[in-house]
């Protein structure tokens, strides 16, 4: 591990002053950096600390939820507002990492959390993302847990993470504050950037740019949702997909319809295909079924990742059952 | 290792720096010197340990190689098996995530600090009575964790014990006697 300073601001104008300095990282929960860190994936030599900025309320702000950034994910997942909110979002926390992790992780972190591709994950390997230009092993090697959405010739690694999958789907936006001490929000979806021919450029985020809050709307949708979880044990693993679904129902017909899948894409993955199958028509198993048939559309399976679009769709259709049960 | 960087480096004048904007750091406080240890004030047990201890401890390292409080155990160093679960502030979190120096001011318990004297924590005295371990490496682990979970009221059935016991790994798979002695003492508590 690089060696490093440690700054801890206590304003957020003062973090994001000193987050823009080259070589320089915050530190939220800490729990994926001191992997990182470790593995000697990715070093710093300052690390400026989030700990004393006030970013840990999730209050109701009119028709928006706010949750702070640093809240953390346990606490995330056991506030009332955010189970009527978006239960969907307290699902996918709780079925996210463990008790310990969930005390120590937040919620900005986990949105920010990098992927887990084994080859990014060991220098002892060539990776597009973790050292530019120098290849991606993954797409002709071990690319069982990758994606079959969004990957381009130069890297094919998911976004891990649970809690933005749910959250994609609810239309949530983050608020940022930057450097300059200008605020903005941007859709959370568009947070993320594909991976093209620059891998190693993850998100639109500036630098030294804070995640102060996430911002949730308000929309029956949100309300009725639920999220599936598919790993290969039961419990503490990471999804080999995930489907947020979150549905409005009047009279037997679906006027609104919200789906995401995790685990399958390069960023959290809306499923605008299957959407938009749905909305507007009358419920049924067979409509269902088309609606998780397309969830696979543009799919680019890998040699050892083909299973993922049989298992999406399933996913897919079983949390639209379970969200319109 | 590379050389350590000052402040004014980083303020400076390198290359890399100057391809940026460069933000003042005028309201920013002082980084601590990296390369010299410095001195983090750690509450353990209810007890003040003051170490010299470099920016990058682990809260692991810090309790077994500085403090000598070896009952805490380094399993995996990274996450994944919980052997290394302590309290902080009373609830439970993995010491080799945590950087020492950041739980300066706030309460770290480990297994050490659990019984009263020669009186046992009754969920230390539920794993003797039911043998909840067999080589004893998970243990402390497991009985820190087990101890936030009756706190947090997770034991309502097996399943639910199980879910949230999920990030505590036992190889030697002693799992069904670590799930009784703890409906063992969560049932002892509410009587
Ligand atoms: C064994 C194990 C299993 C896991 N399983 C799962 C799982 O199943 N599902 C899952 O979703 N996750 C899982 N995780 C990952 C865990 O949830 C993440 O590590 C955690 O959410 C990261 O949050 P953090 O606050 O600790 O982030 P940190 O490690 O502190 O930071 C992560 C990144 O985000 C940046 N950052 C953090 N906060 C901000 C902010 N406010 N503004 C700007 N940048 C910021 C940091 O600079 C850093 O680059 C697992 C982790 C482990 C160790
Ligand atoms: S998939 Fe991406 S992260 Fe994995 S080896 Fe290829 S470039 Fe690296
Ligand atoms: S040693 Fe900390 S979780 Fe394994
Ligand atoms: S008792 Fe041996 S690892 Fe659990």
């Amino acid at each position: 591990m690089q060696e490093f300073s440690r700054l801890v601001p206590t304003t957020t104008q003062a973090a994001a002053r000193a987050g823009a300095v080259p070589q320089a990282s915050f530190i939220a929960g800490g729990t994926d950096l001191m992997q990182l860190w470790k593995n000697n994936v990715q070093a710093a030599s300052l690390v400026v600390d989030l700990d004393r900025l006030d970013l840990r309320r999730i209050s109701l702000d009119g028709p928006t939820l706010r949750i702070g950034a640093l809240a953390t994910m346990a606490e995330v997942a056991e506030h009332p507002d955010v189970k009527r909110r978006v239960p969907a979002a307290s699902e996918a926390l709780l079925a996210a990492a463990s008790p310990q992790i969930r005390n120590m992780g937040t919620a900005g972190g986990n949105l920010l959390q990098r992927t887990r591709c084994g080859y990014f994950r060991d220098p002892g390997f060539a990776c597009n993302k973790r050292e530019p230009g120098s290849g991606c092993p993954a797409i002709a090697g071990e690319n069982r847990e990758l994606a079959i959405l969004g990957g381009s010739g130069s890297c094919i690694a998911t976004q891990p993470s649970d809690f933005p999958v749910p959250l994609v789907a609810a239309d949530a936006r983050v608020e940022l504050h930057g450097a300059d001490g200008q605020t903005r929000t941007v859709e959370l979806e568009q947070l993320y950037r594909l991976p093209g021919d620059t891998p190693h450029i993850e998100t639109v985020l500036r630098p030294g740019e804070v995640i102060t809050a996430i911002l949730v709307p308000d929309a029956p949708a949100n309300r009725r949702a639920t999220y599936v979880k598919v790993r290969d044990r039961q419990s503490y693993a990471y999804a080999l997909a995930s489907v947020a679904a979150g549905i409005e129902l009047q009279g037997g017909v679906v006027r609104d319809v919200r789906l995401a899948a995790g685990g399958v894409g390069t960023r959290p993955w809306r499923l605008d295909a299957s959407e938009a199958t749905l909305r507007g028509q009358r419920l049924s198993p067979a409509l269902i079924e088309q609606a998780a048939a397309r969830a696979t559309d543009g799919a680019q399976p890998h040699a050892k990742n083909a299973f993922k679009v049989t298992l999406l769709r399933n996913t897919v259709r079983r949390a639209l059952q379970a969200v319109t049960a | 290792m590379t050389a350590p960087i000052t402040r004014r480096d980083l303020i400076g004048t390198s290359a890399a720096a100057a391809a940026l904007p460069m933000p003042s750091l005028a309201d920013a406080p002082a980084p601590a010197a990296p390369a010299a240890p410095a001195v983090a004030a750690l509450t353990i047990n209810g007890q003040v340990h003051r170490v010299a201890i470099d920016q990058r401890t682990s809260l692991l390292d810090a309790l077994r190689e500085h403090i000598g409080l070896t009952g805490t155990k380094k399993g995996c160093d990274h996450g994944s098996c919980g052997a290394c679960t302590v309290h902080v502030d009373n609830k439970r979190v993995l010491a080799c995530l945590v950087l020492a120096h950041r739980v300066e001011g706030r309460a770290v318990t480990t297994i050490e600090g659990l019984a009263q004297g020669d009186t046992l924590h009754p969920m230390q005295a539920a794993f003797l009575a039911h043998d909840g371990y067999q080589c004893g490496y998970c243990t402390p682990g497991q009985i820190m964790s087990a101890v936030s979970l009756v706190e947090e009221g997770h034991t309502q059935s097996e399943a639910e014990i199980a879910e949230w016991m999920s990030g505590n790994l036992c190889r030697c798979g002693a799992y069904t006697n670590i799930r009784a002695a703890i409906q063992d003492a969560a049932r002892a508590k509410r009587a």
